[in-house]
């Protein structure tokens, strides 16, 4: 326990098993950004993975769209230490992205339209825990909060659920994408607090 | 708790308050092996209460210099668990932890030589500041400039200051977007491409581009910054809201 700050007697006292360590709970959705905001046409949109063999699989917006399209509702957590209950989104699962994927690499470095950059493992990318998700709220993703189109890995604290994402680069290690490489930590779990560095 | 290279949580002291604005003060801290800052980073703030429970928030820093002593400034959310208290409650003598510095993209550093547009709305004006004190404690002569959007005159942080630092390689342009002072020759208004164009380095003159405020401010100004030519890479952005 820290030194106890005189006269703060703070606001919540519920203990809420759903929120992790250091978080509170907004209704508002805040931005992160580190820089302006892209505006990507769906008619140029375009998203790719590629493997150490050389291989890229492409989809268009409308290829996308064609896919199997799931309904997720998740909690959100941003290392800012804001945290929102219940969001509902829409998009394909990373589970159908990577059928026909051959890769033997463990790790992602994920591509953002305006150079964005992070890194997830790929485990944490299978087994329904991952989305390329296009709207948010029954309404398409607005492009402040990443639209067209998303990464969302709600386990992990939000700056890895990508804006603006454009493609999936398979790594043979665990290197730092953007965020990681200014302070950030290289997981970011928020049940352990994996904040910084 | 997390461990990492920020370090563990360290107890500072307060040595001032200075009200800021109706909303807002600076606030100074002795912090015993601190270390120093970059221009622009920011730390956590963590409140105890008597019985155990805590609250953190993140919080520009207004000094950037390699001492344990720095100053923060924080605008009381109406809403808000830790800004009110900070804002209203903190005294001189009260004691804070702090954990940092943080943050390793929203910095600039002394040896960086390129000319510098800073853009601050409200609040957002703390780490520009920071970068502003750092340019002229280096002797830097890269060109650096100003512009600060503000609702009204009081609403302005780090006023003195800001008036010591006005110089011809530090040119300030103020914005007034609901009232403005009584001389002023222009209506009050928001930031727009014209005042943009008008007050900004060229991007010809491949500036690094700082821009801090709330979210509607930091996107409504990167945008026109963008179709004013500035390359997306050279604006950085910091930006805060919501909660």
């Amino acid at each position: 326990m820290g030194i106890i700050s005189r006269g703060f007697s703070g606001r919540s006292r519920e203990h809420n098993p759903d929120l992790p360590p250091g978080q509170f709970l907004t209704t508002d959705f805040p931005v992160l950004s580190a820089g302006p905001t892209p505006r990507i046409d769906t008619d140029e949109w375009e998203f790719t993975i590629s493997t150490e063999k050389g291989t890229t699989h492409h989809w268009t917006w409308a290829e996308l769209m064609a896919l199997p399209i799931e309904d997720i509702a998740t909690d959100i957590h941003c290392v800012t230490r804001w945290s929102k209950f219940g969001t509902s989104w829409r998009g394909v699962s990373l589970d159908t992205l990577f059928k026909d994927v051959d890769t033997s690499y463990g790790y992602t470095m994920i591509h953002s339209y305006g150079g964005y950059t992070t890194n997830v493992p790929l485990a944490d990318l299978m087994g329904g825990k991952a989305w390329i998700a296009f709207e948010f709220d029954g309404e398409p993703l607005h492009p402040e909060h990443g639209g067209p189109a998303r990464l969302l890995v709600p386990h992990l604290y939000f700056w890895k659920s990508a804006k603006w994402v454009r493609g999936i680069e398979m790594h043979k290690s665990d290197d730092p994408g953007f965020w990681e490489q200014n302070g950030y930590n290289i997981y970011g779990d928020p049940w352990k607090e994996q904040r910084y560095w | 708790m997390s461990v990492d290279s920020v370090g563990t949580w360290k107890v500072g002291t307060v040595t001032a308050v200075r009200s800021e604005t109706p909303t807002g003060r600076s606030i100074e801290i002795d912090v015993p092996g601190w270390g120093g800052n970059l221009a622009g980073q920011h730390l956590d703030v963590r409140l105890t209460a008597p019985d155990g429970y805590q609250a953190v928030r993140s919080y520009s820093i207004a000094s950037a210099d390699a001492t344990d002593h720095l100053e923060l400034a924080v605008d009381r959310l109406p809403d808000g668990e830790v800004s009110p208290y900070l804002v209203d409650d903190l005294l001189p003598g009260d004691q804070l932890e702090v954990r940092g510095p943080l943050g390793g993209w929203f910095v600039w550093r002394p040896e960086q030589t390129e000319p510098v547009q800073l853009i601050g709305g409200g609040s957002g004006i703390v780490p520009l500041v920071a970068i502003a004190r750092a340019h002229a404690a280096s002797g830097s002569t890269a060109p650096f400039r100003l512009l600060y959007s503000v609702r009204t005159p009081e609403d302005v942080f780090f006023k003195d200051e800001l008036a010591r630092l006005a110089s011809p390689t530090f040119e300030i342009t103020w914005v007034y977007t609901r009232a403005a002072p009584a001389d002023w020759p222009t209506k009050p208004g928001r930031v727009s491409h014209d005042i943009l164009a008008a007050s900004v380095i060229p991007a010809g003159d491949n500036p690094s581009v700082f821009v801090c405020g709330p979210t509607g401010f930091v996107e409504s100004v990167a945008d026109l910054l963008v179709a004013l030519g500035h390359p997306a890479a050279s604006v950085k952005t910091e930006r805060f809201g919501g909660a």
